[in-house]
């Protein structure tokens, strides 16, 4: 224990550091005093390399990094989430909550020179979002039909309220795709996916493989004096060694979605040249968590589930093995969704003798080895953070008697086994909650996708009609305060059955050059654009005039 | 020889086909498919997308269907095409092949002309001090493992000493070309060839002081010493020339798997080379590149090997092909 112990509290050191650091950091990032200064260049990492680079048809976090500069989003989210003037200039929903009406900015330019009208987003909705997009076929699924009245206004006819659509309408929720050039096409397989046309900052240059992707300053952006900077680089770097050293360097000046080891993170943000923020994730809200298979052995038993939840220390979890990059859950819905969080007073906290006592009456008493039963845990494999979470599941399940063989595999073996096969009594995994839970959190409780292979749906095989009901309920439901309500009783009821433990929100941070210059992050900044970007090279700049944001 | 090299093409024709065939089954063994990977790479996923992905993919087929497909491809000889990343595969591989030609040629030759010539002088001077510093060098060589020798020599030369840059082919950033250009890439190329050619140098040096010390224990180079032949020139034309068969035969089985490359390596420096590009293809359920890259390297493998048997021929009059 003595050993945890100074673990913790080197940690817990290595936590404030990091956040102090963070906050000077980014208090300096927003230093207005120098006006911004045109010109340079910028490289950033990307990893792992894109498969594609468009957003509408692969929501992988390397193709929003890279395409959030290339497309502008129909909104942007500030850090507090709220929807900020984009592509569309502003929008309204009727009385009855069935219109919903987008009035689109005039003079934007696709990078090819032709407008970009309403038949655009009218086209991408119909066909895209709602047939291919993998998130937003439930997010538009109310969307009754599409009018474009005029070349700047999108009428979207609904069949019932939906709430959802305007937390998702960012570039890489809902990017809009350039009609002329898809319409009529193999969407799919068309070339223009690895070689985008956009309305954004930057226009795609050049894309060699293994290697880099280069974009260019858009001279005809709508947001004259914009973007400041003359170049951006993405390079592939996959070793993360080389990364941090690449970093230190100053070769490269940028990497989100924690590039580096969580203990080098530490170090980084020590060094003058660089910061480390956790700013810039809210609209992605990560959670991750620890599904127990309900549809097997010991785990049926919801006595035994919740037993399990108090034999594991979540506060353990976040300090020791997320080096403090997480912070504790205590419902499925994260708390950076203030308005919906909420776990009605469930609270499983760590109580090992509890969670014995819990297990005995269940009828699982130790064998002669000690042990009651034995389980197999499973992990997400996208590094070592996952991996040492299982292994401390292992351990903390070891306590309480409960026997756990962790297994890895890669990530099609994984997905498989637990969507497909559902072979397994434990996986642990993270989904993104986004700003709205009907996006991000309900799809882990609705029994209509349960062992259909689909990854990232529901893995426990939970069935409740009621959820299933709520759920329902939710997308429908067209009164915020309503709707607030049937995620409160949604949390309260998955959080008694207990098919999926919340184990930590986690901390994605973001590495930087101390140079790199920009507002404060905006809460979707990650799949964001490098519009307000500069670099301050430190040498005066002749005066020029600084055009004021157009929103 | 006319005969012998009829008879080979025929069964490397064989083979080749036959490796093909295999590799379609094995990779199929992996659970998981193409379409799996992209929606778990997604982080989101529906029915409906998935089943455009397969049908995207061809992965919507009956295997035999999938199968037959992939027969006539190979025999027309076509690589087919890489629906993950959107480009046939032959130009997938035609764009990483320099980056890796270059990576270990330049390796190879290294370890080959300074190994070489170590385990050469190792072996003139066998038990005195000079061959002790060499075979322990060496030795250090073989046994440190290749990424730690890469991010060692990253650490001190480029972030400690900032001689050279971290990683990558290119300074991308300052649009030079050519001799500029060349003269980037050769920047870039140093520590990545350096770390894997110091191991391979390893190899070549203890293979070739072994060889050689074999050599000047048999009869014909007792008798050229009893001749008054002078040392250097038994080293050279007598024992050498003799020695060089293992280092043939080592460097035919390195060249073989040269399209493989070198994962680690090309890993820890950013190259752009075809190891990774298989090594991801093999995650991502790529399989139309991983065959294709597979074949090609079967391709390679049987002529090298031919070459090779060629080889000893020149080397040592007394073998002959049938």
């Amino acid at each position: 224990m003595v050993h945890i112990g100074l673990w913790k509290a080197v940690a817990g050191a290595a936590v404030a550091l990091v956040v102090s650091a963070g906050l000077a950091a980014a208090q300096d990032a927003r230093d207005a005093s120098a006006p911004p200064k045109a010109g340079g260049t910028l490289t950033a990492i990307i990893q792992p390399e894109p498969v594609i680079l468009t957003a509408a048809l692969n929501t992988a976090a390397p193709t929003g990094i890279v395409t959030g500069s290339i497309f502008d989003g129909l909104v942007d989210y500030d850090a507090n989430l709220k929807a900020v003037p984009a592509l569309a200039e502003s929008w309204e929903t009727s009385k009855d909550g069935l219109t919903f009406t987008l009035h689109l900015r005039d003079g934007v330019k696709w990078h090819d020179g032709k407008p970009f009208t309403s038949a655009d987003v009218k086209w991408t909705l119909e066909e895209v979002w709602k047939k291919i997009h993998p998130r937003n076929q439930a997010i538009f699924a109310k969307v009754t039909s599409v009018d474009a009245p005029d070349d700047r206004t999108v009428v979207l006819h609904l069949s019932q309220p939906s709430v959802a659509i305007l937390s998702s309408l960012n570039s890489n929720g809902a990017q809009v795709l350039p009609k002329h050039l898809y319409e009529g096409t193999d969407i799919l397989n068309n070339p223009y996916n690895n070689k985008p046309v956009g309305t954004g900052p930057f226009v795609f240059k050049e894309w060699s493989r293994g290697n880099y992707i280069v974009l260019e300053r858009n001279p005809e952006y709508w947001d004259k004096g914009k973007p400041y900077l003359d170049r951006v680089v993405f390079r592939v770097i996959p070793d993360a060694a080389a990364r941090s050293a690449a970093l230190e360097k100053g070769e490269v000046q940028w990497g989100v979605l924690s590039p580096v080891p969580l203990k080098d993170a530490e170090r980084l943000a020590k060094l003058p040249n660089l910061r480390v923020s956790t700013e810039g994730y809210e609209w992605l809200s990560p959670w991750l968590f620890a599904d127990f298979n309900v549809e097997r052995g010991p785990l049926k038993d919801v006595k035994v589930r919740q037993a399990l939840a108090q034999a594991i220390d979540r506060n353990a979890i976040s300090k020791v093995v997320w080096f403090g990059f997480a912070k504790p859950a205590t419902s499925p819905i994260p708390s950076t969704l203030a308005a919906f969080h909420d776990a009605g007073g469930i609270a499983y906290d760590y109580d090992p003798k509890k969670a014995e006592a819990l297990l005995d009456a269940a009828g699982y008493k130790r064998g002669p080895d000690g042990a009651r039963f034995t389980l197999d845990i499973d992990y997400i494999p996208y590094g070592d953070d996952y991996k040492r979470t299982a292994e401390y599941l292992k351990q903390a399940l070891k306590r309480v008697g409960v026997e756990a063989n962790v297994r890895s595999q890669d990530t099609a073996a994984f997905t498989r086994r637990v969507y497909g096969d559902r072979d397994f009594d434990i996986s642990i995994t993270w989904f993104a909650a986004f700003s709205d839970p009907q996006v991000g959190v309900n799809r882990a409780y609705w029994s209509g996708s349960i062992g259909k292979n689909i990854p990232w749906t529901n893995g426990s095989g939970y069935r409740n009609d009621k959820v299933d009901a709520l759920i329902s309920a939710t997308q429908g439901e067209g009164d915020p305060e309503k709707r607030i309500q049937l995620f409160k009783d949604l949390q309260k009821t998955v959080l008694t059955d207990l098919p999926t433990l919340p184990l930590v929100e986690l901390k994605f941070f973001t590495v930087e050059a101390a140079n790199l210059k920009h507002p404060k992050a905006s809460g979707d900044q990650v799949y964001g654009s490098f519009r307000d970007f500069w670099i301050d090279d430190g040498k005066p700049t002749e005066a020029k005039a600084d055009t004021p944001k157009s929103n | 020889m006319a005969r012998y090299l009829k008879r080979s093409l025929g069964q490397i024709a064989f083979v080749i086909i036959g490796i093909a065939v295999i590799n379609f089954f094995l990779l199929r063994l992996a659970p998981g498919d193409a379409a799996q990977v992209m929606a778990g790479e997604a982080g989101s996923a529906t029915p409906e997308y998935m089943a455009a992905l397969r049908q995207q993919f061809g992965l919507d087929q009956p295997l035999y269907v999938q199968f037959l497909s992939y027969l006539k491809n190979v025999l027309t000889l076509n690589l087919g095409y890489s629906f993950r990343q959107g480009m046939p595969v032959s130009e997938l591989i035609a764009l990483r092949l320099p980056a890796t030609l270059l990576l270990m040629g330049t390796s190879i030759a290294f370890a080959v002309s300074v190994g070489g010539t170590l385990g050469f002088l190792a072996a003139r001077h066998a038990g005195r001090l000079a061959d002790t510093v060499i075979s322990s060098v060496a030795l250090v060589f073989y046994a440190t493992p290749v990424f730690w020798i890469g991010v060692m020599l990253v650490v001190v030369f480029s972030v400690l000493l900032d001689w050279l840059p971290v990683g990558g082919m290119a300074s991308i950033e300052s649009g030079l070309t050519g001799l500029g250009y060349a003269a980037d890439v050769a920047q870039h190329l140093i520590l990545p060839a350096l770390t894997l050619g110091l191991f391979y140098l390893a190899i070549y040096t203890r293979l070739m002081r072994a060889s050689m010390l074999e050599v000047y224990g048999q009869d014909f180079v007792r008798t050229a010493r009893a001749k008054g032949v002078r040392p250097r020139r038994i080293a050279l034309r007598h024992v050498l020339r003799n020695a060089l068969l293992p280092i043939v035969t080592t460097l035919g089985v390195q060249l073989g798997s040269i399209l493989g490359g070198a994962i680690l390596v090309e890993t820890v420096f950013a190259w752009p080379g075809l190891g990774r590009l298989a090594f991801e293809a093999l995650f991502q359920r790529d399989l139309n590149l991983l065959l294709g890259i597979l074949f090609c390297s079967s391709v390679v493998v049987v002529f090298v090997n031919l070459a090779v048997d060629l080889a000893y021929t020149v080397l040592d009059p007394r073998i002959e092909l049938s």
